[in-house]
């Protein structure tokens, strides 16, 4: 009798000793996996198409730079109104470029590589044009992707 | 195919022997040896065999005999080889006649020759200096081909060498009283690594500042308009700049005095400012105000670099340690550029400007600081995270440890 | 009432047969006992594959245009999205290691003799599909390594004789790896593979437990025992325990990396390599020369391979000594010299 005592004492610290340990880390698996699966802040990625902002904040002959995927790019409304979209990384030296609203150009201010409004090279050192991409007006929203 | 077909009438109606079906220059050369087959075998790579011209175009003669004799002969205006002071004019003939060359290629231009004239190369030959270059030196001969061919020697990316085939020859260049290191020295700018490892045909080789035909070396005043015909911005900084009389009235020859001219290499921090080996002490002394300015700029780019150099070691060290920081390297990126920009203000040579351009630099460059320290946080949390989930782990091991011993040890007291 | 209800539910569930099965079942104890718990890893970390798979589905998209990106997504924007695809990826590698430590410890203990047959055949088909796994899943997240490296092997399955030109079309859903492949590649991922791997699963624990496992028992010496339930459970629990906590770790501490974007038009980048349990045979296929007589070198390569494998699979069938022989000497030199193989030249193909 007296030595019942202490062993089901004994049991009684495992039991709650695997209790305590397979509550615990079973809650530690199940909050990671809730927390995936709560949808995140952002709910897309960036992948091949992303908004550029709201069309009604850029007039014409203005333009802006936003983020597409990794790098930046340049969304530009010409003096038409028309839209345009390009990598804003400049083919000389991989500064961002800008838009000069005095010349009607993409201007790069690093070394004066100049491109057209089609991303064609009209001045400086620049190698090549500006790759372009696709510009869509949903609603009040400009989507831009990759052709 | 149509101008080919008609190629040989233009020749006709410039008096010029027009080609036939025979050709006995080419089917006696090739059957000789050694240089006098040569010509025969590259004139299959030429441009103007191609274009429907044949040997006697520019050496005269007659090709539809077969006698040597008659083939060779001055009455049938066999001028044989062509004398180095008279080949200019000899491909001038052709390529001086707008009519004639843009049947051929509408966009050619038809001043080479006037160009020539004004070169050094040209007014030596005219001097009677047959050392000098002429065309076939350049362009080769006998199998001279478009510029746009990567096998002509004046391609862009093989216009160097050429040149260097006379200017980097000491023999050759002995009583010019030139330098011959020029392409050796060319070869370490950053022009020849954009140009031959970038491949980047735009980039400058020795006739973008030299100019081909009118070959000539660009003199003191005109060289920041040469360099600026590229680096605008800097050309436009620098011709405002208090530099700019400075070097005038000393006859300094702007860009190059820091620069040098023909190992243009990529600049550095240590151009600038008051240490040993920057560009500025070659002119300002400690006390004057040159001197102060130098060193104010050098010390705020100095100061941009090291933050930027500090944000790029925390986000490196983010990124090793698995974080996903490319949002902040976006960021670093503009903050570079902020450096680069500073380094153009910087020919402005006033501290005010470069000051700006850091400014903004500095801000872009403690915010990905931040991010990247964020990430390192972030880092912290996981590994908490994996602690605390470690410590149920092994807790729970150690109770099921236990648990099985003492099953065990019933077992053992049962049976 | 609660009582009765999980009475209830015992009695229509037929919880008293699995018990008193679970009370019978027994697990022979001996030095070798240790490797028992890897079949029990493999199956953990499929379970784990399985879960955090379907976590993954939540995000991924298989086009090429998105793969990279969501991935990427999934790590950077997705709450424990990096951790979860980081246990996906280790758990990977690891199912494979345990899984061929599993079919090793079987072989050196030779419990794949009659009538274990099936056993052995089935858990070889099981291995081979983790291989597949692993392959198509390597793709999935089209980055530049993953692209080429689908590029050299689906090549080498193209070396085939016969079928081989078949077989390269069929896996890259075309005559290039293109979006197709990763389409393809994601359907055998994610439903092909899976639906496989269940069936033969279950086939394969059915087998075990029709059989028992093999006592290594000798002639006249007694096997002593333990209860599957709960002795051996519990043991095997810690042994989950303990994956659990390397995975995690491995997970936390060298979070899978993702790479750059896979671009089709780019030259292949130097140093590519497949997943570390195809190294050996990539490596000693670099290494057979152009020509074997007059063969083409690679093929007879994959020939080779194909028969070494079919042998191992069928050994079985040439061992048919009764359980409790001893190993013969040459299939044990064969064990090692198979292992010493893989080591050695997975090594070489790592470094070379």
């Amino acid at each position: 009798m007296p030595n019942h005592e202490p062993v089901s004492r004994r049991r009684n610290l495992i039991q709650a000793l695997l209790g305590a340990g397979f509550g615990a880390s079973f809650l530690s698996f199940l909050y990671p996996a809730l927390k995936f699966m709560m949808p995140p802040k952002v709910a897309e990625s960036a992948a091949n198409q992303v908004s550029a902002g709201k069309a009604a904040d850029l007039k014409p002959n203005s333009a802006r730079i936003f983020r597409f995927g990794s790098r930046p790019a340049i969304l530009v409304r010409t003096p038409e109104g028309e839209w345009r979209a390009f990598s804003a990384v400049c083919t000389h030296l991989n500064c961002t470029v800008q838009y000069n609203d005095q010349t009607h150009r993409i201007w790069c201010a690093c070394h004066n590589g100049q491109f057209d409004l089609k991303g064609k090279v009209v001045g400086g050192p620049p190698p090549r044009p500006l790759e372009e991409y696709v510009v869509h007006v949903q609603g009040d929203e400009v989507v831009v992707a990759r052709s | 195919m149509k101008l080919r077909w008609m190629a040989p009438i233009f020749v006709m109606a410039l008096g010029l022997p027009a080609q036939t079906a025979k050709n006995s220059c080419v089917e006696c050369h090739a059957a000789l040896e050694g240089d006098l087959a040569r010509p025969a075998e590259l004139f299959a790579n030429d441009i103007h065999g191609k274009n429907g011209f044949s040997c006697v175009a520019c050496h005269g003669g007659d090709p539809s005999s077969d006698d040597p004799e008659v083939a060779m002969s001055r009455g049938r205006g066999f001028l044989g080889k062509i004398d180095r002071r008279s080949v200019p004019a000899r491909c001038a003939r052709c390529h001086s006649d707008a009519n004639l060359i843009h049947r051929f290629k509408p966009q050619q231009r038809v001043d080479q020759l006037a160009q020539y004239q004004t070169s050094v190369h040209g007014q030596r030959l005219a001097a009677g200096d047959v050392k000098v270059a002429n065309c076939i030196d350049c362009h080769s001969v006998h199998d001279i081909r478009e510029v746009s061919d990567p096998l002509s020697p004046v391609y862009p990316l093989r216009l160097p060498e050429t040149c260097a085939r006379c200017h980097a020859d000491a023999a050759h260049m002995q009583g010019y009283r030139i330098p011959t290191d020029q392409f050796e020295k060319y070869r370490k700018s950053v022009h020849w690594e954009a140009l031959a490892q970038r491949g980047d045909l735009s980039a400058p080789n020795c006739a973008t500042c030299h100019g081909n035909h009118g070959a000539a070396p660009p003199g003191v005043a005109s060289v920041a308009m040469v360099c600026g015909s590229c680096h605008v911005v800097f050309e436009n900084l620098f011709v405002k700049s208090p530099h700019k009389k400075a070097f005038d009235n000393m006859g300094l020859a702007g860009c190059v005095v820091c620069h040098s001219n023909h190992d243009v290499e990529k600049p550095t921090l240590a151009l600038v400012g008051v240490q040993p080996g920057a560009v500025c002490l070659n002119c300002h002394a400690k006390g004057d105000k040159g001197y102060e300015a130098a060193m104010q700029m050098r010390s705020r780019l100095e100061q941009l670099a090291a933050s930027l150099g500090r944000s790029d070691d925390i986000l490196k060290m983010a990124e090793s340690s698995g974080m996903e920081v490319s949002e902040a390297r976006l960021g670093l990126g503009t903050a570079n550029e902020s450096l680069v920009k500073a380094e153009v203000d910087l020919h402005s040579f006033d501290p005010a400007m470069v000051d700006g351009a850091v400014a903004k630099g500095l801000e872009v460059a403690q915010s990905s600081y931040r991010a990247g320290q964020k990430a390192l946080e972030e880092r912290d949390y996981r590994r908490k995270g994996l602690a605390l989930s470690l410590v149920t782990i092994v807790v729970t091991m150690a109770g099921l440890w236990l648990a099985v011993r003492e099953l065990d040890n019933r077992r053992k007291k049962s049976s | 009432m609660l009582r009765r209800a999980l009475n209830w539910l015992a009695d229509r569930a037929g919880v008293d047969s699995i018990r008193s099965f679970l009370a019978h079942k027994t697990v022979p104890i001996h030095s070798a006992t240790i490797w028992y718990y890897f079949g029990g890893i493999t199956l953990f970390l499929f379970v784990i594959q399985v879960l955090t798979g379907m976590l993954l589905l939540l995000y991924y998209r298989p086009t090429p245009n998105e793969a990279f990106e969501t991935v990427q997504f999934i790590i950077t924007r997705v709450q424990f999205g990096w951790l979860v695809r980081s246990v996906h990826s280790w758990s990977g590698n690891l199912m494979v290691l345990s899984a061929m430590i599993h079919m090793f410890s079987v072989f050196f203990l030779r419990s794949y003799r009659q009538p274990r047959e099936l056993i052995w055949l089935s858990g070889m088909v099981l291995l081979f599909l983790t291989l597949m796994f692993g392959f198509s899943g390597y793709l999935l997240p089209w980055n530049t390594l993953a692209f080429f490296a689908t590029k050299v092997g689906t090549d080498m399955a193209g070396l085939v004789p016969v079928a081989g030109s078949f077989l390269r079309r069929f896996l890259r859903g075309g005559d290039e790896v293109t979006g197709a492949t990763l389409t393809r590649f994601f359907g055998f991922h994610v439903a092909v593979l899976p639906g496989l791997t269940t069936l033969l699963l279950l086939f394969h624990l059915a087998l075990v437990q029709k059989w028992g496992m093999s006592s290594r028992q000798r002639s006249g010496e007694p096997v002593s025992t333990m209860p599957f339930f709960p002795n051996f459970v519990l043991r095997e629990l810690i042994a989950w325990y303990g994956a659990l906590g390397v995975l995690g770790t491995l997970a936390a501490l060298f979070p899978w990396e993702l790479g750059t974007k896979a671009d089709p038009f780019a030259s292949a980048p130097a140093g590519i390599r497949p997943e570390w349990y195809f190294l050996a045979v990539f490596y000693t296929l670099k290494l057979i020369p152009s020509k074997v007589l007059f063969m083409d070198g690679e093929v007879v390569g994959i020939v080779v391979f194909g028969l070494a494998a079919a042998g191992w699979m069928l050994i079985p069938f040439w061992d048919r000594q009764p359980e409790e022989a001893e190993q013969h000497r040459l299939l044990t030199g064969v064990g090692a010299f198979v292992i010493a193989y893989l080591v050695v030249f997975s090594v070489l193909g790592y470094w070379r």
